[in-house]
């Protein structure tokens, strides 16, 4: 049932983009944009429930400065978390020159290749 | 800053008893919705014009030595434009947003919502489903307005789902501009009648296409005394619909699947007949069929008024054209062709005296729980809160 969610309209879909590739990749991003919309506006109620209930204010949440220690933490996260958004940047440039990376065999010839040898 | 650009927030949609249960995180995605709508209306839409008006339309007359005269040549030479697109893929997206948002929560619940609806229409007389009448293929052809199954699919037995949907979504799309119970039109309908025909008192109304009877309940709830027939041929429409009705406390309507082309009631059976947004979603064939079987049933001294959005004829090439952008871009076919037609030469044509036609603009009634006040907004091309209707009377 839940599955039925996904469910496309019957329709031809119009597509507006040059490239429908491109085009998905915005819906993707769309549907990303509104669910850290939803997470920050449910991040706003906590904050405004736990300063109801006078555990913590947010001019209190505001001014948190980190200690050496955290700083240190939070900045691994945050380079750890670069590093995994960007991942597919990070592995097209990775250091391997261009005319190494063209060398690299396209895989059905490397499977051809491999069909070829004699079982050892 | 227009309120369009202000939407309320899904929190204060109006819950009835057959209503989806939802929690901090659905309200939340259906606030992003509506203000992305605004967005995409407010800011992002006059670009749209900019870019006809400074890039567009200047390049094909200079290719054609004169502007577009229809919208379909404006639609042809938009096609190319980086904004255009734009605004368009973010605009289909956010309605394919909006009908998965809607479906999630509510097929998540769906046990607990077929129950709800169940126990309100529990051994009513008031609830004729027919499961002989077939959907039209009008109604099958697409998916009206991107609604995976159209208004008409059961997934289970005693289904609710493709109206729960409905009725969950439509804040967000019309930025809360129809009111907590998205009933604007009905509303409307109800003041027009008030203020232009004071006297008259239908012993018994007709509506036609009533979804899930947000537009029909007003007019029920104005006129206690007299007995309301609403029909569809959608049988989850009907069941969620006339369960939300009695939610609601209005018992004097009949929700009755039915196909309007031929009914059966006799000649002259009702003093008002009714529809709203309805004539755009049926056929080249349907709607003259309709229209002559309304005239058939409409009483001596009888009333049919119908809420649409304004013919085309009069409007700007450009107008029309992002007018027919549900057309073309919202799997609503019949939109292009219906805003061409002639009304008055059809209503004549069903047999109604063109001396009684008429056109006429109904204010919407502000719902001042959520909006508290004055309206000032404009329109979004189809989905403000402002009513044209046209009618005819029977002498």
């Amino acid at each position: 049932m839940l599955g039925q969610a996904n469910r496309r309209a019957k329709g031809k879909r119009p597509w507006f983009f040059n490239d429908p590739d491109v085009e998905r990749v915005l819906n993707i991003t769309m549907v990303l944009a509104m669910e850290h919309a939803v997470t920050r506006q449910r991040l706003d109620a906590l904050e405004r429930l736990i300063e109801a209930k006078g555990l913590l204010t947010r001019n209190e949440l505001d001014a948190f400065t980190p200690d050496a220690d955290a700083e240190a933490e939070r900045t691994r996260w945050m380079k750890t978390y670069i590093a995994r958004v960007l991942r597919i940047v990070a592995q097209s440039s990775e250091a391997a020159s261009d005319a190494e990376r063209a060398a690299e065999p396209a895989m059905d010839d490397l499977i051809n290749q491999l069909r070829g040898e004699s079982p050892t | 800053m227009s309120q369009r650009e202000n939407p309320p927030s899904w929190a204060h949609v109006g819950r009835h008893a057959a209503f989806p249960q939802a929690a901090h995180d659905d309200t939340a995605r259906f606030d992003f919705l509506a203000n992305l709508n605004g967005f995409l209306a407010g800011s992002l839409s006059p670009r749209v014009r900019e870019a006809y008006e400074q890039e567009v339309r200047p390049a094909y007359e200079r290719e054609h030595g004169q502007p577009p005269e229809n919208r379909h040549q404006v639609r042809r030479a938009m096609a190319g434009n980086s904004t255009f697109a734009l605004w368009s893929a973010l605009r289909r997206g956010s309605m394919e947003m909006r009908q998965q948002a809607g479906r999630s929560l509510v097929l998540h619940q769906l046990d607990a919502l077929i129950e709800a609806s169940a126990e309100l229409n529990a051994d009513s007389p008031r609830l004729l489903l027919d499961p002989s009448v077939e959907v039209p293929r009008y109604a099958r052809a697409v998916d009206i307005h991107c609604m995976p199954g159209g208004y008409h699919t059961e997934l289970v037995d005693d289904d609710v789902s493709a109206a729960a949907n409905y009725d969950c979504g439509i804040f967000a799309t019309t930025g809360g501009m129809l009111g907590r119970l998205n009933d604007g039109g009905g509303q409307a309908l109800v003041q027009w009648l008030r203020q232009s025909h004071p006297e008259f008192a239908p012993r018994r109304v007709l509506d036609i296409g009533c979804t899930i009877g947000h537009n029909i309940v007003p007019v029920a709830l104005a006129f206690p005394a007299a007995e309301v027939i609403a029909v569809d041929v959608a049988a989850p429409m009907l069941r969620y619909g006339h369960a939300r009705a009695r939610a609601l406390g209005a018992n004097n309507i009949t929700f009755r699947q039915a196909n309007a082309e031929s009914l059966d009631y006799p000649d002259g059976h009702f003093d008002l007949i009714t529809t709203a947004m309805f004539w755009h979603e049926t056929s080249a064939t349907a709607m003259p069929r309709m229209l002559r079987e309304i005239h058939r049933l409409l009483a001596d001294g009888g009333l049919t008024v119908h809420l649409e959005q304004p013919q085309y004829a009069g409007m700007d090439p450009y107008e029309q054209f992002i007018r027919d952008w549900d057309a073309y871009n919202n799997n609503e076919p019949f939109w292009s062709v219906m805003h061409e037609y002639d009304l008055p030469a059809m209503m004549a044509s069903a047999g109604f005296d063109p001396a009684t036609y008429f056109e006429t603009r109904m204010a919407g009634v502000v719902d001042r729980d959520i909006f508290p006040v004055a309206s000032s907004g404009g329109e979004d091309f189809g989905r403000a809160a402002l009513w044209t209707a046209f009618g005819a009377r029977k002498p």
